[in-house]
């Protein structure tokens, strides 16, 4: 996206969230349209975004009353992520209090984000929410992969002489997959986590490596990462 | 003969040569000129500050030596595992002069099978002196220490050895966590034998034991220097890896009234330095492989030793000899194959103030 279309959007955002600019206006979306009616009884003010197509309701704030700074500037990221992502109907409303969302695309009903970076997730999902069913059956895929590599690693299977992973590494300690790819100097070339681990089972476990597709290869890569997630990073020390 | 090759007789007087007798011994050098010996002499650096500080206090300084956590398995003497004991055993057996006794540090076998034991005691078997054997959790798990008692006898054990009462514990006792789920005997030394297990139970001396120790120790004079062998580390340093005794305090406070008490440990292989109050705790080096430091816990007197490059076996890994001074203080060697030698003297501990920085893992 170029620097010139970004200017233009911020500048039309800017308008948008001047509290004397915004109206409210009539909408054809269906579910929304209590909204809209709703906001001129209640207190809440609409600002839309200057492709008329994405509105946010700010509850607890009047018509032409001047936002406090920090609602206005999350009214200006929240338009901006909407305008950036999608050319859909949006309707947003923030809440008096808490920093949660609700989105309505396209007249579908509201879902709940706790913040705008949550927001491409609901859009590529046509604005609906993600199941609990497909949240439950995404995280047993994705952990059945690690323990499938938690066990190769805590096993002597990958090798033949019965040592295993974890007795060098507890708790994948000293793999340090954040490193890779690096020059690694013992083998005179650059690496990857996987070929320092076929190393390692080709020599301190004298086993056959494992080819780099091989299922149980993604699985101890796929454990040796999770473990380390969020550990310390040191530059230059590994 | 000049007076420098009499200097190199004088100091040759320490050095035991093994089935050759010190005086035939010299009359063969004497013969054949003092060149092989003085060079061999000087090819041992960190043996010679040992000599040179033994010659200087008198006969109740000595030195022994240890080995610990082989975690051999059964798979003949060509394994690497098998193979690193044997180098250490050679090194030890090389040592002039001789130490007084060596401290085998437990873990001799990695599963804990007769088989294991065998072959660990068939490797050790060459070793010249006096021989202590400690239990670690990995000989004990499989069969309850059935075996290894057969093998190496009482796992509790104390002797005074020159002025220096020791006292070898079996640490590794844990509440039963097997007879509830029904485990074989393997699966319970699997368990066991995974360091950072999650449902892993942590290490203790025990209530039995401590008692034997507190009646034991009742015999000794305050002032006799005391020394703990103890396969896991008597304080508290990394729960997660059972880098842990948790009943340290208690197993402390008996030690509490000594004026010299020094703790020797395994399970840790690594280089380990630790204080509490009157006690001085030092880890031992494994032959098998280097655990790295524990992410946190470490205690603020070790100065960790570099970590080491997994493309070669023999570095991070090694054995190592205890120097008993005249005030019953030790010097500790880290006797690191393939690096420099590590040595944690007991005056150099009492001026370290603030945390060494090492290698992160």
């Amino acid at each position: 996206m170029g620097i010139p279309y970004k200017i233009f959007l911020c500048f039309c955002l800017c308008l948008a969230t001047l509290p004397y600019a915004a109206k409210a206006e009539d909408s054809s979306v269906d579910n929304a349209s209590n909204d809209l009616r709703q906001s001129r009884e209640k207190a809440v003010q609409v600002v839309t975004a200057c492709d008329g197509r994405k509105k946010v309701i700010v509850e607890g704030c009047q018509e032409g009353e001047a936002m406090p700074e920090q609602k206005a500037r999350k009214v200006a990221e929240l338009l901006m992520t909407l305008m950036e992502f999608c050319e859909d109907e949006i309707i947003a409303k923030l809440p008096k209090t808490g920093m949660f969302i609700q989105l309505s695309v396209n007249g579908m009903p509201y879902v709940t984000v706790g913040d705008t970076e949550e927001i491409p997730l609901i859009l590529v999902h046509g604005g609906k929410a993600h199941t609990e069913r497909e949240k439950k059956i995404w995280a047993a895929e994705m952990n059945r992969m690690i323990t499938e590599g938690y066990a190769l690693f805590h096993s002597p299977g990958l090798g033949k002489n019965g040592i295993s992973c974890d007795m060098c590494h507890p708790d994948a300690s000293n793999t340090h997959p954040e490193t890779y790819p690096k020059y690694q100097t013992q083998m005179n070339k650059a690496v990857l986590l996987r070929d320092m681990i076929n190393w390692c089972i080709e020599n301190p476990m004298e086993g056959d490596k494992l080819a780099e597709d091989d299922q149980k290869m993604k699985a101890v890569e796929a454990y040796i990462i999770s473990a380390r997630a969020g550990k310390k990073l040191e530059p230059g020390k590994h | 003969m000049s007076t420098e090759s009499n200097g190199k007789n004088e100091r040759l007087k320490h050095i035991n040569f093994g089935g050759v007798s010190r005086r035939e011994f010299l009359k063969t050098t004497m013969k054949a000129g003092v060149v092989v010996a003085s060079s061999e002499y000087m090819l041992n650096p960190s043996q010679s500050m040992v000599q040179q500080v033994a010659m200087k206090s008198g006969a109740e300084e000595f030195v022994f030596a240890y080995i610990s956590d082989s975690h051999l398995l059964a798979r003949g003497k060509e394994h690497r595992f098998a193979r690193a004991l044997t180098k250490a055993v050679e090194d030890v057996n090389a040592m002039k002069p001789q130490p007084d006794f060596i401290l085998y540090g437990g873990d001799l076998a990695q599963l804990g099978l007769r088989d294991e034991f065998s072959l660990g005691k068939e490797i050790i078997a060459p070793l010249k002196p006096k021989l202590y054997m400690m239990v670690g959790e990995h000989d004990w798990y499989y069969d309850m220490g059935e075996a290894w008692k057969e093998f190496f006898g009482k796992p509790t054990c104390s002797f005074d050895h020159k002025g220096v009462h020791f006292v070898v514990l079996n640490s590794i006792l844990v509440e039963d966590y097997w007879s509830e789920k029904k485990m074989t005997p393997m699966e319970r030394m699997l368990f066991m034998a995974q360091l950072d297990n999650p449902r892993g139970r942590p290490f203790t001396v025990g209530e039995e034991q401590r008692k034997w120790l507190k009646e034991d120790l009742a015999g000794v004079g305050r002032g006799t220097p005391v020394v703990v062998f103890s396969h896991s580390p008597l304080y508290k340093y990394y729960r997660p890896w059972n880098f842990w005794t948790d009943d340290a305090e208690e197993v402390q406070a008996l030690l509490a009234p000594f004026k010299s008490v020094t703790v020797i440990h395994g399970h840790t292989h690594q280089v380990l330095t630790n204080k509490i109050k009157n006690v001085v705790f030092h880890g031992m080096l494994s032959t098998a492989w280097p655990w790295p430091y524990a992410p946190e816990g470490i205690p603020r007197l070790t100065v960790q030793m570099d970590r080491a490059d997994p493309f070669n076996q023999f570095d991070g890994t090694g054995w190592g000899t205890a120097a008993v001074t005249a005030r019953g203080k030790i010097d500790k060697t880290y006797n690191l194959w393939d690096r420099n030698p590590m040595v944690v003297s007991y005056e150099k501990l009492l001026t370290v103030k603030e945390q060494v920085a090492g290698p992160s893992y």
